[in-house]
């Protein structure tokens, strides 16, 4: 069995790798179980893996594309003796210290455990999804609406942050199509009055995406009424998909309060569990900000909460 | 860059896939392509400890986008074993070391 660890930090995110540098400095030698390489989100480095260029991430003027910023960090943390797994974690018990977790049947133990699995985007599973992502493809307006200026974009879903998608990205396009399955919106009132008086902003109602055209970049879709079956094409240089995020969270469920959304529960203002000595931060714990920057902030909060409680425990 | 992994382009593609007496497995891939970073230390494992049963080469995309098209790479990172010249096995997206080997089994 390998030896018991001060620290495990599960997930290798912005919010990881920031706990990581942040224990490392603090001596904890912390071991990162960063994951496998996979194409669906919750892979080494996380969700900025699947993008290209990160140009809001502060510290880096002209951009940086998201995989070297995630290598950045991973390589930083290296610097100060972080150790690295690449493998998943497929089970947890926190119901006793030191807790444990599972890599297949491999077990490893720490004191403190600092969860940062993250959350990945629901996509539409339609062939070539993968590959358009970053390239007319997106799950983030925030991030890629500015690629968009002066051209004709859709945005799939009927939820708040479809139209807050819509909403934003018509800052820089020159029309934004929202395609919704239903003939009505599930997003509040506010968001949909906004969105309705968007002189920008156009309903395709009861349509559903079934297929992207383009090889190497978006250059349509097609789309389907849902009722009549009579399938459509609509140019688009831009789609973005808005059908909601899921946090990673499916091996903490009995093990961590999980909030209604399947989000883990934390403590205002720290990044404080209900179980003592697990500590939660970036995407996994956050359906509001969503941001590299705000994972970052919440990964260094885990790493001094969890130095913190290291210290009390042993004094 | 491993001297074990063989890099391919568009004018080297044929002679190469053609030429081999092992089975040549090529990773399609491209610099923006987050998972492709992911899985390239992977294969320089699988062709420092399998080379003597399996080539490894890559393929950058960019630069041979002819060679994707012809087989139909529609999504990266893929990979595609051809054995004596003819495509026999295709893995598409990025998964770990373990799964990896598994699905190349037939050839190690």
């Amino acid at each position: 069995m390998p030896e018991n660890r001060q620290v495990i930090i599960i997930g290798s995110g912005p919010a990881g790798l920031t706990a990581a540098i942040y224990s490392a400095r603090a001596n904890l030698s912390p071991l990162v179980i960063e994951g496998e390489p996979s194409s669906t989100s919750d892979q080494p480095g996380g969700q900025l893996m699947l993008t290209t260029d990160v140009e809001n991430y502060p510290g880096f003027p002209e951009g940086i594309m998201g995989p070297e910023l995630m290598q950045n960090f991973r390589s930083q943390a290296e610097r100060f003796g972080a150790d690295f797994l690449t493998q998943k974690v497929t089970r947890v018990d926190f119901s006793s210290n030191p807790f444990q977790m599972w890599v297949g049947e491999t077990t490893y133990t720490a004191d403190a455990v600092i969860v940062s699995t993250g959350a990945r985007s629901v996509m539409l599973n339609l062939p070539n999804e993968f590959e358009l992502v970053g390239h007319g493809l997106s799950t983030c307006a925030t991030c890629d609406g500015f690629f968009f200026r002066d051209q004709e974009i859709g945005v799939v879903g009927g939820g708040d942050s479809a139209m807050e998608e819509a909403t934003f990205l018509s800052r820089f396009a020159s029309k934004v199509t929202v395609i919704h399955r239903r003939d009505e919106l599930r997003a509040s009132k506010i968001m949909q009055d906004r969105a309705f008086s968007n002189p920008k902003i156009d309903f395709l109602w009861n349509h559903e995406v079934t297929s992207y055209k383009g090889e190497s970049k978006l250059e349509g879709i097609t789309v389907k009424d849902v009722n009549s079956g009579q399938e459509k094409d609509l140019a688009l240089s831009g789609l973005f998909i808005a059908i909601g995020h899921k946090p990673n969270t499916d091996i903490f469920q009995g093990q961590l309060d999980l909030l209604e959304n399947g989000y883990i529960s934390t403590q205002s203002d720290s990044s404080l569990t209900n179980i003592s000595g697990v500590f939660a931060c970036g995407d996994v714990q956050d359906f509001t900000y969503r941001q590299a920057i705000t994972a970052a902030g919440s990964g260094c909060m885990a790493a001094i909460d969890a130095e913190r409680w290291l210290e009390d425990q042993s004094g | 860059m491993s001297e074990a992994i063989t890099i391919l382009s568009t004018t080297t593609f044929d002679e190469v896939i053609g030429g081999s007496d092992n089975p040549v497995l090529v990773d399609f891939w491209a610099e923006w392509c987050g998972p492709c970073k992911m899985i390239a230390p992977i294969l320089e494992e699988i062709a420092v400890e399998q080379g003597e049963k399996i080539k490894i080469a890559k393929l950058n995309v960019d630069e041979a986008a002819d060679i994707a098209r012809r087989f139909e790479v529609m999504s990266i990172p893929t990979l595609i074993v051809f054995d004596n010249g003819v495509p026999t096995k295709r893995i598409v997206g990025a998964k770990g070391k373990a799964a990896l080997i598994e699905d190349l089994e037939e050839y190690l």
